[in-house]
């Protein structure tokens, strides 16, 4: 957890006028950011607004249709399939919906982007990050036996598996209580507090508000297709 | 305690395909079912070359010699046929059929009882050819000119139907399995799309963490092709069994009960569990590579 590899560069997502659309129609338009390492953001947005869509830009699930786009300072129109595995490995994502596999235990499925890259799983660092995330007794557990909020600590604990230099959380409190919301933030900010660059996509104000008050959070929002620096206000 | 892929192995990699599910029965009955008839079609296959070789063996290696004359010429045309035959290359063996092998020949349209000596039946000699075999147009000249009652019949007439229609049966033989082959490569293909589709959040989620097409694809080929492997031998085995259970063909004597295998025959139905397996591997190597290709 606490090995970090060096960024090349001192951006690692650099948007530039950037476009993305489906069917010829354009979601978003005329984003521009920059997301330096250690660096902590909120993205938030009505329903709909194209938040999710943002977010698999930054992990490469999606590509432009207009703009630059380089992630960890690669143009992504010339990545092959195989790079954007490569740079997935680099980007730790925690989505609402955690997927998960089933049939696999529940420290098997936290260590599976290390079994995915032919890396050797630390036991001991796995035991480590089970516990920071508060399910070392789940370890044997399958994750349809896990509750929402642990479903949600665990995708975290996964994504941060292979020590990324970016978490990218897409509404990682949605289907949280409030205690469970904040526990989750905490470790989310602990992470940043270690160097990673953090994205978060959220509706829930008070909870950008908390965190505010813990780490220097910037706010990104969505509105009428284009992605703004949200004011002071929050 | 180590974890089931704590140090990375490829033969690991299958763990992340779902290990049971409609999918995985879906693959392993397809491939048995398929491997059962594939093994039924062999045998068949088997079962119409044997019968199309021994129908136009035994039919192309006899003819026979019938002599019609008077009564005080009979004795004479005979051993003048058989001097003819006993002077002819290409034979192996002659004779002339006595009264038992003429009852035994009528007795299927007259009865049992037939007063055979009484009736002024034609003498018939057999003759059994080498392999090389005999003139038959030469030996007919020699015949009509020593014997003028002895006529050749080298069976030539319905000989040649008989042995198209074995040939045919031979390509039957084939077509099926060809067409059961064919079948189980569909089943099993479509089985492996099936599957592959059923699994796309599990190679959706191992892409969102970082693995490669390779990955993903050697993990969805190995399971599956182990799967069409285990179906296609449990298939095998079991149609083996049936077609060692069915009656011997000299016991029952018909066409179907020589539906089987003999000798070094046993080890034909063995390459279809590989033969399917090879399949397994790449109807999902083609379908993992097409499912892949829609998830980025």
């Amino acid at each position: 957890m606490s090995s970090q590899r060096k960024i090349r560069g001192d951006v690692v997502i650099e948007l530039q006028n950037v476009a993305v659309g489906y069917g010829g129609t354009d979601l978003l338009s005329e984003m521009s950011l920059k997301l330096v390492p250690g660096s902590f953001h909120f993205l938030t947005g009505p329903s709909g607004a194209g938040k999710t869509s943002f977010l698999k830009l930054c992990y490469g699930e999606l590509t432009p249709s207009a703009g630059h786009l380089s992630l960890f300072g690669q143009d992504v129109r010339m990545l092959g399939r195989d790079d954007i595995a490569n740079i997935r490995q680099r980007v730790g994502v925690v989505h609402q919906d955690c997927q998960f596999l089933d049939h696999l235990s529940l420290e098997e499925n936290i260590a599976l982007p290390l079994a995915v890259t032919q890396r050797t799983v630390n036991r001991d660092e796995l035991r480590e990050l089970l516990g920071w995330v508060g399910l070392s007794a789940q370890a044997q557990a399958l994750p349809p036996q896990l509750s929402g909020g642990e479903r949600q600590r665990a995708a975290l604990a996964r994504a941060v598996m292979m020590s990324p230099e970016v978490i990218i959380a897409d509404e990682p409190t949605g289907n949280l209580d409030w205690e469970m919301s904040l526990r989750l933030l905490s470790l989310l900010v602990e992470l940043n507090r270690m160097g990673k660059t953090v994205v978060i996509a959220t509706h829930d104000l008070n909870l950008i508000r908390q965190t505010k008050a813990q780490v220097s959070a910037r706010v990104l929002r969505i509105a009428g297709r284009r992605l703004h620096l949200a004011g002071a206000d929050l | 305690m180590r974890l089931p892929f704590a140090k990375f192995d490829p033969g690991q990699a299958g763990r992340v395909v779902p290990p049971t599910g409609f999918t995985a029965n879906l693959t392993v009955l397809t491939a048995a079912a398929m491997a059962f008839l594939a093994v039924f079609a062999l045998a068949l296959c088997f079962a119409t070359d044997r019968l199309a070789t021994r129908w136009s063996d035994s039919l192309a290696r006899s003819a026979t010699v019938r002599i019609s004359a008077p009564t005080e010429q009979m004795q004479s045309q005979t051993d003048a046929v058989l001097q003819v035959l006993s002077e002819t290359p290409g034979i192996a063996d002659y004779g002339v059929l006595n009264n038992d092998q003429m009852t035994g020949l009528l007795s299927p349209w007259f009865g049992p009882d037939l007063p055979i000596d009484t009736l002024p039946l034609p003498n018939l000699v057999e003759i059994t050819e080498t392999a090389v075999g005999f003139d038959s147009e030469g030996l007919r000249l020699r015949l009509a000119a020593e014997a003028p009652g002895a006529v050749l019949d080298d069976h030539s007439r319905w000989r040649r139907p008989l042995v198209a229609a074995a040939s045919r049966l031979r390509l039957l033989g084939v077509v099926s399995l060809l067409l059961i082959g064919g079948a189980m490569a569909g089943m099993i293909t479509l089985a492996a799309q099936a599957a592959l589709a059923a699994n796309t959040q599990v190679i959706r989620t191992l892409r969102l963490i970082g693995a490669q097409d390779r990955f993903v694809a050697r993990a969805f080929v190995r399971r599956f092709t182990a799967r069409g492997i285990w179906g296609a031998c449990f298939g095998t085995g079991l149609a083996m069994l049936a077609v060692a259970s069915l009656p011997a063909a000299d016991t029952a004597g018909g066409f179907l009960t020589g539906l089987g295998f003999s000798g070094a025959g046993w080890i034909w139905p063995l390459l279809i569990p590989v033969t399917a397996g090879g399949v397994a591997w790449l109807a999902t190597r083609l379908a993992s590579a097409r499912v892949l290709k829609g998830i980025r």
